[in-house]
């Protein structure tokens, strides 16, 4: 339909280039194009969270974000996060807590809670639940997930 | 024979029954490494959109598809009339709903449109983008008819009758009459009538529906990739209506992003897409975006109900009356219908009481919105948040604590069989066990104190309860005899392999809910194989057994008692052989912690590996007349009961900010008593779950239509859900009441918290509001719903 430009990124430290559509967003660019299907499409926009991906560091919403704006950048998807061990210590507190049930959300919130835990690495459950907000779980009631993450911030504070 | 043949589950040495163990399949989740439909992707794989109505109601004079089929990368364009050449309509009635009734639903619409959001036309093309942009280019001419939009006045004279084969809207009425009503309203003491309504609300699954269709015209085989919760009826359905055998299907769903009923029903848009991949012999991709699962999943509740209570002096209920209106949507939904919530409402209504007098009336009506049908808790947040209000109406008007007059009117624990006024068989229920451990959870007198302290201070807290019955473990009572092909019964196989591991396959599927996790705790219980070496298929109708799938809370209570049966045959078989091989009795030995052990003292004698690649291997050194069996398959049906009734009791604790309307809720406590608990972390967060969904009920969801049919917030941002910084901690206990139906004595645990929690936060926010004489009983309670009631918009 339209005339597509090369993008090159880094995607979980691994160079990519591609020609995408200017239209295509971040998160069908990581699911479709690149079949890094651990990034979550919910509602594409920008409400419930389960797309979120890590750009540059930051987390962003893959549905708000276009993939030419990934021109340059890092990006940094649950794949890639769970292989080089950065979040493995919150995957386990999930895993005891039971903080996942279908496993839509999961992903999204797992880069979400990691985010918060690099602000703040001792928050309380009203932070926490302030902080993850932004991500829909229609299983859980969120509880489990809160616990898991306060769990995995008192165990990061006793291993210092 | 074994020695613990014959012995119950429960007896085991080693169980896994009652442990939070971790589930099976949460790690790849946890990793990204799900598969869920979305994430499949086929050679030559084509993608659907789909071309939806903008009215609520409409003729469709013509549709012209030619500008669109010239776009280079689309392959075709579909409507009604191209896809009603392939897939049969069908009809959402089940028979034993006397009176109900439904016109044929085609899969696209033909000749008219009835909601907004129908779909009438597909484009299938090279990728969804270009799909949807193309659907721009086809044509439709329509013709606006006057929508049926308010269900109140649906069955007015002059309303507009949606189906001209019927003499008006009505879809079914059902009326109830036991005892004397009337005469049970003369002789009490206070008779309180209330309106009740529940908004149009709808499940919001994450993952959205999906579907791969991938027909193969070498085998004339129909694979498809589909979130669903109840796999062997897709295959029946999709078997029926594109005219193939059932063998030539295939239903595969591996995981499962949220179910919540919503997956469990017949959908247009997925039908077609299967039917378009049989015409073009390619893999047809569709997936719903967030704002088509607004207009075209299932919704849910839009009930308005009035009820009548009336107790005596001391707290007696003498007879209680209900009349329920719902609107449906233009057709009773395929293949379970959509008079089940009705229906549920009106044999649940003040469940958890023994009374006499019952008076209720149904009726459900068609109009031009969104197919209504089953979402988690069917029924029950009507019937309890009805029944629940009226109770504790009455307690305050005879000055009666509430709960005393709940327990007074309970049935005594070891008063059990028993019956529901409407005649249903409950088997086993703890309504004054679990009444009293909430109250001790609760601490209700401190709530109460600090109540009266702080409204002296201008604020307004509120405490309330529900207490509830629900439905569980449905036997073919439920579907099967009203001729749906929706199995009662569940299976479960177990082969063991060469190295000692078990490979189960359970026709119960997996949507988040922990049924791997509790199939793999049962299997590795009745067999005596440690979790890990256990692991659970799941979501495949060519690899598990036949079954019902996962809905109505049956999953541990019928295909967990599957896996019992299964795990006992397998374990004897097993024991067989290495009888053989020690040259013992089998019934000296037992298996342990994956070791074949003597019975009796637990002296482990040989490994259950080593029987495997005996058996698979060195056959030639077991009795010619000897033929060892080391994969089996076991079913079940719950016979006894057409119903495992569970009870449970709920408090909600808030605030009420009387400026702004907006209502904060302080906790919430639920004693729950689902029989047998076999992984208490995953019943525990069913219940959470499941009570913020009710929450969400209660407070933020609402379809709102105008009086055009038109839904004005089809979105995640103008459709509220529960997120977390709204919710409160969520406080569980347990009574267990097994169900002596099966050994393993489960009854369901996953819609308690959602049928409950509407009722105890509309009892605790007039609890609150009380001193200020407002009363709201229209569900959500949104801020301003808060300040109306207050006079103060």
């Amino acid at each position: 339909m339209t005339n597509r430009i090369e993008i090159n990124t880094t995607v979980n430290g691994e160079t990519v280039s591609r020609m995408v559509e200017p239209r295509t967003n971040l998160v069908d660019f990581v699911r479709y194009d690149l079949e890094l299907t651990g990034s979550h499409v919910g509602c594409e926009h920008g409400v419930c969270g389960a797309c979120t991906i890590r750009l540059n560091g930051e987390i962003v919403r893959g549905c708000l974000m276009l993939a030419v704006q990934a021109d340059g950048g890092l990006v940094e998807t649950i794949e890639g996060l769970s292989e080089n061990g950065k979040i493995s210590d919150l995957q386990e507190q999930f895993l005891i807590r039971n903080a996942g049930q279908c496993g839509s959300c999961t992903p999204g919130m797992l880069l979400t809670a990691d985010a918060l835990l690099e602000s703040n690495a001792s928050p309380t459950r009203m932070e926490i639940r302030e902080f993850i907000s932004g991500n829909y779980c229609r299983c859980t009631g969120f509880e489990a997930i809160i616990d898991a993450i306060e769990k995995t911030a008192q165990t990061r504070q006793k291993e210092r | 024979m074994s020695g613990s043949e014959g012995l119950s589950i429960h007896d085991r040495p080693n169980s896994y029954i009652g442990r939070s163990v971790p589930r099976p399949n949460l790690p790849r989740l946890l990793k990204g490494r799900g598969s869920y439909a979305d994430d499949v992707k086929l050679p030559r794989m084509l993608h659907a959109a789909f071309l939806r109505s903008p009215y609520a109601h409409a003729e469709i004079v013509s549709i012209k598809t030619d500008e669109a089929e010239k776009v280079t990368g689309v392959f075709r364009v579909f409507t009604g009339d191209d896809i009603a050449k392939v897939c049969s309509p069908w009809v959402g009635v089940l028979t034993h709903l006397e009176g109900l009734r439904s016109p044929p639903q085609h899969a696209l619409a033909v000749g008219r449109v009835l909601w907004q959001g129908e779909p009438l036309a597909a484009v299938v093309a090279e990728s969804r983008a270009l799909a949807e942009d193309v659907l721009e280019l086809i044509e439709v001419d329509y013709k606006e008819l006057p929508p049926a939009v308010d269900m109140e006045k649906a069955l007015d004279g002059d309303a507009e009758v949606i189906h001209d084969v019927y003499e008006n809207n009505l879809c079914w009425e059902r009326n109830v009459n036991q005892g004397d009503v009337d005469a049970a309203f003369a002789a009490s003491e206070v008779v309180i009538e209330e309106e009740y309504r529940f908004g149009r609300h709808t499940g919001v699954t994450l993952e959205s529906r999906s579907i791969v269709a991938d027909f193969d015209a070498g085998e004339d085989m129909l694979t498809l990739y589909h979130s669903t919760q109840a796999p062997h009826m897709k295959q029946a359905l999709f078997a029926k209506h594109l005219d193939l055998d059932e063998h030539k299907i295939r239903i595969i769903c591996r995981d499962v992003g949220g179910a919540f009923g919503l997956k469990a029903h017949a959908y247009g848009d997925e039908f077609a897409t299967a039917a378009m991949s049989m015409v073009l012999k390619r893999p047809v991709k569709f997936v719903a975006d967030r704002m088509e699962s607004f207009l075209g999943d299932i919704h849910a509740r839009d009930h308005i109900v009035k009820g009548k209570i009336g107790v005596s002096k001391e707290g007696k209920i003498l007879g209680l009356e209900i009349d329920d209106l719902t609107g449906i949507g233009p057709y009773s939904v395929y293949p379970r219908s959509s008079a089940i919530e009705i229906n549920q409402v009106l044999n649940l209504t003040g469940g958890a009481y023994v009374f006499e007098n019952y008076r209720a009336r149904g009726r459900v009506v068609f109009q031009n919105k969104p197919p209504m049908c089953q979402y988690r808790a069917v029924g029950h947040p009507i019937a309890i948040s009805v029944a629940e209000s009226l109770v504790e109406l009455a307690a305050s008007a005879i000055d009666m604590e509430s709960m005393q007059m709940r327990q007074l009117n309970m049935a005594a624990d070891d008063d059990y069989p028993n019956k529901t006024v409407t005649g249903i068989p409950l088997e086993n229920l703890s309504h004054q066990e679990s009444t009293t451990k909430l109250m001790e959870m609760v601490n209700y007198q401190e709530i109460r104190n600090e109540q009266a302290e702080l409204r002296s201070n201008g604020i307004y807290r509120g405490v309330g309860f529900g207490a509830l019955i629900e439905v569980t473990n449905p036997s073919p009572a439920f579907y099967g005899v009203g001729g749906a092909p929706i199995s009662a019964q569940d299976g479960c196989s177990i082969k063991l392999d060469a190295k000692g591991n078990l490979i189960v396959g359970t026709s119960v599927t997996e949507q988040g809910q922990g049924a791997e996790a509790v199939i793999s705790q049962v299997v590795a219980t009745a067999v005596g194989i440690t979790p890990e070496k256990i692991k659970v298929i799941s979501g495949d109708t060519e690899n598990t057994p036949y079954g019902g799938g996962t809905w109505a809370s049956r999953g541990t209570g019928i295909a967990g008692e599957a896996a019992v049966k299964a795990g006992k045959v397998i374990r004897n078989n097993i024991l067989d052989v290495a009888g053989i091989l020690l040259q013992s009795e089998p019934e000296t030995l037992d298996i342990r912690n994956n070791q074949i052990v003597d019975d009796e003292n637990g002296t482990e004698r040989m490994s259950v590996a080593e029987i495997g690649r005996i058996v698979y291997y060195r056959g030639d050194t077991l009795p010619k007349d000897f033929q060892a069996e080391m994969m089996v398959v076991q079913h079940y049906l719950p016979k006894s009961f057409p119903f495992a009734f569970t009870n449970s009791v709920h408090c909600s604790h808030l605030e009420v900010d009387v400026t702004t309307g907006f209502i904060k809720l302080l906790k919430h406590w639920v004693v729950e008593d689902c029989g047998t608990v076999v992984n208490p972390q995953n019943v525990d967060d069913q219940v959470r779950g499941g009570v913020v969904q009710g929450i969400g009920g209660a407070l933020y969801e609402e379809c709102i239509y105008n009086d055009q049919g038109q839904l004005l917030n089809g979105n995640l941002a103008d459709y509220l859900v529960p997120m977390a910084v709204e919710l409160p901690e969520i406080i569980v206990g347990h009574v267990e009441s097994r169900t002596f139906e099966s050994d393993l004595g489960a009854k369901g645990a996953g819609e308690a918290g959602t049928a409950g929690a509407p009722a105890a936060i509309m009892n605790a926010l007039n609890d609150a509001l009380r001193p200020l004489e407002a009363k709201l009983t229209r569900q959500p309670f949104t801020p301003q719903r808060v300040l109306e009631a207050l006079g103060k918009v």
